[in-house]
């Protein structure tokens, strides 16, 4: 037997942390969506491969991965000690980091595609009537694939929202810090409570279903256009 | 204006594009089967491809000189391309692509008038509409619009023609026709149609696998016989 509840601040500073690893990855993300659609380099298809690495590795060893260098002896966590004074990880920090980390491959997959249903021959044209890189970016590109790129940016925030494994070792599960949707569902399972579990679980159910449907029903309308 | 191609090397496959030749007619036909080089011809003045040797010359201005090193960006040189699918930008109105190279900077000389090319081309009614509700031929006239607002110093047609059928080829020839009259403008025509080429042009230059085969008046070099000729579909 157990009383339905929302933890209604986990799941609070889990949509800010998400919404902030999404507004941080995305200039990223899409400029190396954008490069991966648009140019041929040496060394591609190992960045191909270093991107979509985290969807098929172990989330928990991405987490290692990331404990490893963002902490105090790694090369990340000495920058960010250096040049902004801060400690990341086992902060709110280094569960931005960890969304980000594992929300690229979903962003850069599905914005590549977008970019590469963008006829090159508009861009072609659009050069031959004056218009500069940047013009042809902001008027012709980024609008024509604009349904992809938001499709991208949800499934990369639905990804963010259920973060658990590189989350659970980079950030640790510390009440009212780091303690996430996904974090606190496996703490209320763990400490009995179930009607708190059972509340995040719709909740994240909900947030899921919707982001989903979305991203679908925006690359269906893309493909239709 | 003359159009200079100077020991112009261009590598396609299964051939190389190599002219060495100076244009200076009002309206020149490009003529040739499919696959001479002729699209090739027109993307290399437009500087979408680059030249393995050789120079583009355009009224003394050079747009490419692989030697030298020269490699004027498209955005810069001043070129009205009209591609074959007429590419027009389909989240914009057909204002908005009319007036997408308007006001370039690039401009040597004084704009066509907006007014003039949208009487010229009759598109005063299609303003508005989406590119996806165009007609072929209200396509094709939009996009010669498009690029003669943009202030052109040369406008490249590639086969403006093709894909339409014969009621709309004789009326899109007829707008063409004005545009040749109306506006004292190169224009490099691109066609594998022999009727166009004596409806439209004033000198032909034949294309074959990468070579000039032949050129002059376009009465003397189609009576001769041009490799890949078709038929005469716009004749009657």
């Amino acid at each position: 037997m157990f009383e339905l509840a929302v933890d209604v601040p986990v799941v609070w500073f889990t949509l800010r942390v998400a919404a902030l690893a999404v507004l941080l990855l995305a200039p990223f993300g899409l400029a190396l969506a954008l490069l991966l659609a648009r140019r041929r380099f040496p060394g591609k298809a190992l960045l191909e491969t270093l991107v979509s690495l985290p969807l098929v590795l172990p989330p928990v060893a991405t987490g290692l991965l990331l404990l490893k260098f963002l902490g105090r002896r790694g090369p990340g966590g000495r920058a960010a000690r250096s040049l902004f004074g801060v400690d990341l990880v086992f902060t709110w920090k280094a569960v931005v980091v960890a969304m980000m980390v594992m929300s690229l491959p979903l962003l850069v997959r599905t914005a590549r595609v977008a970019f590469e249903e963008v006829n090159p021959r508009l861009e072609a044209v659009a050069r031959t009537l004056g218009a500069s890189e940047v013009r042809v970016l902001s008027t012709v590109t980024l609008p024509l694939a604009s349904r992809g790129i938001a499709a991208g940016l949800l499934l990369a925030f639905a990804r963010s929202l259920g973060e658990f494994g590189a989350t659970i070792l980079v950030a640790g599960n510390i009440p009212g810090r780091t303690t996430t949707i996904a974090t606190a569902i496996y703490n209320d399972v763990q400490t009995g409570l179930d009607g708190r579990a059972y509340g995040l679980l719709a909740v994240s159910a909900a947030l899921a279903f919707g982001a989903i449907f979305l991203s679908e029903v925006w690359l269906k309308r893309r493909t239709n256009a | 204006m003359t159009l200079s191609l100077e020991g112009f090397r261009l590598p396609l496959t299964p051939f190389a594009l190599e002219l060495d030749v100076t244009l200076s007619a009002h309206v020149t036909a490009v003529f040739g089967p499919s696959g001479a080089g002729k699209t090739s011809l027109l993307e290399a003045v437009a500087g979408l491809r680059h030249p393995q040797r050789g120079r583009i010359v355009l009224s003394g201005r050079v747009l490419d000189d692989a030697a030298g090193g020269v490699r004027v960006p498209p955005r810069q040189r001043a070129v009205g391309y009209v591609t074959q699918d007429d590419s027009l930008f389909p989240h914009l109105s057909v204002a908005g692509n009319l007036r997408y190279g308007a006001g370039r900077g690039v401009a040597r000389k004084a704009p066509l008038g907006e007014d003039r090319i949208v009487d010229t081309l009759g598109l005063a009614s299609l303003l508005d509409r989406s590119p996806a509700t165009l007609s072929g031929g209200e396509r094709r006239r939009v996009a010669l619009g498009r690029a003669l607002l943009s202030t052109p110093e040369i406008l490249l047609l590639d086969e403006p023609l093709s894909g339409l059928d014969r009621p709309l080829k004789v009326r899109v020839l007829e707008h063409l026709l004005k545009i040749k009259a109306a506006f004292p403008l190169p224009i490099l025509y691109v066609t594998h149609e022999a009727a166009e080429v004596e409806a439209l042009a004033d000198e032909v230059v034949v294309l074959d696998a990468g070579h000039l085969v032949a050129r002059g008046a376009p009465a003397d070099v189609l009576r001769d016989g041009a490799p890949g000729r078709s038929d005469r579909h716009l004749a009657g």
